[in-house]
This record gives structure tokens, C-alpha cells and sequence, in this order.
């Protein structure tokens, strides 16, 4: 996965890859206006994740949900110093185009928007930016990696707050990752086909024993226990939607959540972080939604 | 030997790993009291504000500025920031972290993350002779404005960029040599753990 251009080369996939390395152990926010950017970044948030509605309202408003206006989220790129990420919908390159175009540090293309084409995703590798996508499952998420995709992040369902299908899309992968990692050279072919796979990708991730790109949790994370709990289920850091903006006291909440993801592995700081963070965004139990209102079978 | 990585946020594995292959053990460090036991210490790549905050928070300060005044400490990309004595263009309000090296660092000094490259450059310190360049990750990288009194440049741009330097038991880079397969940066901050000061 390197690349073969004479030095210096700009925005390989090494260097794709790369920024997402550097997020690791880290939380990314969504943010609405440039000033929860700013109490984003005061709580120790990686980056941001510049949105018009957070997932919580785009689920409670219907319609479609569209890119951000480019102008509001240069407004946010101008706020903070830590890297900005914004969202183009399912298969729209000309979204992704404008948010290259706008200085976007990383392009998620992503469920949680309105799909703009039912079978086909953004080509990735033309971009000069890296792109993260969501994943279900192994087979998705390499699918994705294939098109081009830097980073991954499992699912979950986002602007619930409820985060069993984060720990569901997890397990899923992770436990994929650690039957393949056993499995004989000799099944790789028929495994891969099984799963809709690129045969290349399935071998080095066998090889790698792990994902080939960082793998993120998303969707439904609302507590620092929630994000403890992925990151002791073994992703490599978490992205907080709705969880944040729509609780009691985003400010404490956040740091709250970005000291857990750090100390994940250690109870007496996660009940420490863990007091006195007001209310949680109220949340919607995944299992009283119907199958039209999840937005996690979105994408192909 | 017994090299600590500092684990609040970043690529910290990286390094881990890196170490692991060439035979020292390496250990994650959450908590001021692990660093009682290391000889030497890695702070990563990362984002700087993050990993300032944590350090700040969990009260780390005093305990690193201790550690840089006998043990090696390397400091890359967000470590280098980290390390600085000072910023330009801080954000208002925000001071240097450990201000423990006499340098003057610029953040994301090459611009965003369409702006982040890889140059091979050749530094004659690694080599020991050799003329094989080392492959260098830049990421949203800082620069090094200057090095002061017992700091000094160690590597340098093909445009003579500042990306490198070295104070006595003190080493930054603001590239990434842990995501290279390279492992001659992490063998060379060996050797820095090992000299007596």
C-alpha cells in the first residue's frame, strides 16, 4: 500500500493512512456551529466532524440530508486547529469534490446522510484527501478500502444514543478479522468471493491480523462508558455524534469521553469521569425503530 | 533497557512495535508514576492539543520535565510541539506544554491534509557512512523555526526546512519515523538513551 511516485510525494496513501493513525486513541466530534468546534477542541477532541444537523435531528427532521453549506464549514475549519472532517452523501464525487476543493481534511462518506446512488460508491483513490467510510461488517469494510477509503468506522446507528449496534458492528469485524487470521491460505479465494471481498485485500488483512486501515467505532456512542466499552472491544477510537451536543453539558461531557477513551482499561478513572456529567442525550432504543428508519443498511 | 511510549492519544503502537522488533522492551505509559522505571521516552505522533490536554490534566508536567533533565526523550510530530519552548502563532491562551527544549516550532507549518507528503532525505548522522536516504512521513507537520543554545538542527528539507533536532538527551522530528519501515531513527535514540550526559 505504498506509493511508487518520486519523492516528495503529496497525499499518498501512506499519508492517507497516516492522519488516521495520528487520531488513534482519540474521539471525533460532530459539531454543528464553529463554536462547539471550539468546546470540541477545548475537550481534547481529535477532530470534528463539521455538520449542519447532528445525526439525532436529521433522524427526528426526515428529508434529505445534503453536504453542509461549504461556507459554514469553513467557518468551523477557521475556528480550531485540530483537523476538520465533513460528510459527503453515498456515491455524490461532486460533494467530495467540493469538500477537497474547501480544505476538508477527511471526507466520510457517509450513511448518515441521504444516499445519492443506490449501487455504486465515490472512487476514492482519485482524491488527494482521505476518505473514512462505515462498515457492518469485514466484507464491507474491505470493499470500501478497496474503493479507497483510508480510515474505516464500524456503523452502529447513528443519532440514537443506544449503542448496541456499535458493539454488534464491532464484534462483527473483529471477530471476522480474528477467524481469518486462523484460516488456511486455501480458502482465502473462496472466503474472499463470500464475502464480496477483494482477494488482495483478505490476504493482507490475514497477514496484518488486523484491519489494513485504523478502524474507528461510531454510531450511538453517548457515554464515556460507551466509549470505554469500544475501545476495550478492541476498536481504535470512537467518533461521538449526537452523543455530545444533545446531552445536558457538552463541555464536561466531552472531556469526560475523551479521558475514558484514553484510559479505557482503567475503572477507577472511568467512574471518576463518569460523575456528575448531567443528562445524556435521551436516545431512541435501535429496537423500537422500524427497518426504513435504520440508517446502517445503507450502503452497498 | 526499558523504553516508555507515551499512550494518552496518537500512534503509540507504532512505536511500540518498532522497539518490540528490535529487541526492547516497550511499554505504554497512561500515568506519571510509569515513567519511574524507563529508561527513555517517546512521545508520539498524534494531535498535539489532545495529547497536551491529557498531559496537563494527569498531571504529567513535572514528572516530564524531571525525566527530560536525565533521560532520553523524543518527541515526533505532535511530541515535538509538545516539547517545545515555544510556538509561533499559538492559539491566544495557549502556552507551550513542556517547554523543555530550546526550540521555536510553527504547527501545521506545511498546511492541511492535501498539503502532507513524503521526502526521502538523507542525514549523515543515521548513516554511519551509508548514503541510503531515510523515507520521511510528513502529516499536517509542524517545522522547526530555530534551535537555540545547546539545540541544534539535525535535519533539514531539500529545501532547508528545519524538520529535525537534537540537545543533548533530547531528539525531535516532525515527521513520523514510526510509520516508516525504518527502524534506523528508533535505533539512533537508542544510542542517546545509552551516552551519559
Amino acid at each position: 500500500m505504498t506509493d511508487n511516485n518520486s519523492s516528495p510525494t503529496v497525499a499518498g496513501f501512506t499519508v492517507k493512512v497516516g492522519l488516521a493513525q495520528m487520531l488513534k486513541g482519540g474521539v471525533i466530534m460532530d459539531v454543528v456551529t464553529p463554536e462547539q468546534a471550539v468546546i470540541a477542541e477545548k475537550a481534547g477532541a481529535v477532530a470534528v466532524m463539521a455538520l449542519e444537523r447532528v445525526p439525532a435531528d436529521i433522524r427526528k427532521d426526515g428529508g434529505v440530508a445534503r453536504m453542509s453549506d461549504p461556507g459554514m464549514i469553513k467557518k468551523i475549519i477557521a475556528s480550531v486547529s485540530i483537523p476538520v472532517m465533513a460528510k459527503c452523501r453515498i456515491g455524490h464525487f461532486v460533494e467530495a469534490q467540493i469538500l477537497e476543493s474547501i480544505g476538508v481534511d477527511y471526507v466520510d462518506e457517509s450513511e448518515v446522510l441521504t444516499p445519492a446512488d443506490e449501487q455504486y460508491h465515490v472512487e476514492k483513490h482519485r482524491f488527494k484527501i482521505p476518505f473514512v467510510c462505515g462498515c457492518r461488517n469485514l466484507g464491507e469494510a474491505l470493499r470500501r478500502i478497496g474503493e479507497g477509503a483510508a480510515m474505516i468506522r464500524t456503523k452502529g446507528e447513528a443519532g440514537t444514543g443506544d449503542v448496541v449496534e456499535a458493539v454488534r458492528h464491532a464484534r462483527t469485524v473483529l471477530g471476522e478479522i480474528r477467524r481469518l487470521r486462523e484460516m488456511p491460505d486455501e480458502e482465502l479465494m473462496t472466503y474472499a468471493k463470500n464475502i464480496g471481498a477483494p482477494y488482495e485485500l483478505v490476504r493482507k488483512t490475514k497477514e496484518m491480523g488486523r484491519m489494513p486501515v485504523v478502524n474507528f467505532a461510531a454510531g450511538g456512542i453517548a457515554t464515556p462508558a460507551d466509549a470505554a466499552l469500544m475501545m476495550q472491544i478492541g476498536v481504535d477510537g470512537v467518533f461521538v455524534g449526537s452523543g455530545i451536543f444533545k446531552s445536558g453539558n457538552p463541555a464536561v461531557r466531552a472531556k469526560a469521553i475523551v479521558e475514558a477513551t484514553t484510559h479505557y482499561n482503567n475503572p477507577e478513572i472511568l467512574a471518576k469521569v463518569s460523575e456528575n456529567l448531567g443528562e445524556p442525550m435521551v436516545g431512541i432504543s435501535v429496537g423500537s425503530l422500524t427497518e426504513k428508519e435504520l440508517l446502517a443498511g445503507r450502503g452497498w | 533497557m526499558k523504553i516508555g511510549v507515551l499512550a494518552l492519544q496518537g500512534a503509540f503502537i507504532e512505536h511500540v512495535q518498532i522497539l518490540k522488533k528490535i529487541g526492547v522492551e516497550a511499554v505504554e505509559v497512561r500515568l506519571p508514576e510509569e515513567l519511574i522505571p524507563l529508561d527513555g521516552l517517546i512521545i508520539p505522533g498524534g494531535e498535539s492539543t489532545t495529547i497536551s490536554k491529557l498531559i496537563y490534566i494527569y498531571d504529567f508536567v513535572g514528572p516530564l520535565r524531571e525525566f527530560a533533565e536525565k533521560k532520553p526523550l523524543w518527541g515526533t510530530c505532535a511530541g515535538m510541539i509538545v516539547m517545545a519552548g515555544e510556538i509561533a502563532g499559538e492559539i491566544a491562551g495557549e502556552s507551550p506544554c513542556l517547554a523543555v527544549m530550546d526550540i521555536s516550532v510553527e504547527r501545521n507549518a506545511f498546511g492541511r491534509q492535501v498539503d502532507s507528503f513524503e521526502e526521502n532525505l538523507f542525514i549523515p548522522e543515521l548513516n554511519h557512512g551509508s548514503s541510503e536516504p531515510f523515507p520521511a512521513i510528513f502529516i499536517r507537520a509542524p517545522r522547526l523555526i530555530e534551535a537555540r543554545n545547546e539545540a541544534r538542527i539535525m535535519v533539514r528539507l531539500k529545501d532547508g526546512t528545519a524538520v529535525g533536532a537534537v540537545q543533548k538527551n533530547l531528539l525531535v522530528t516532525a515527521f513520523h519515523p514510526e510509520l516508516s519501515k525504518d527502524d534506523r531513527f528508533h535505533r539512533f535514540f537508542l544510542n542517546l538513551a545509552k551516552a551519559k550526559f
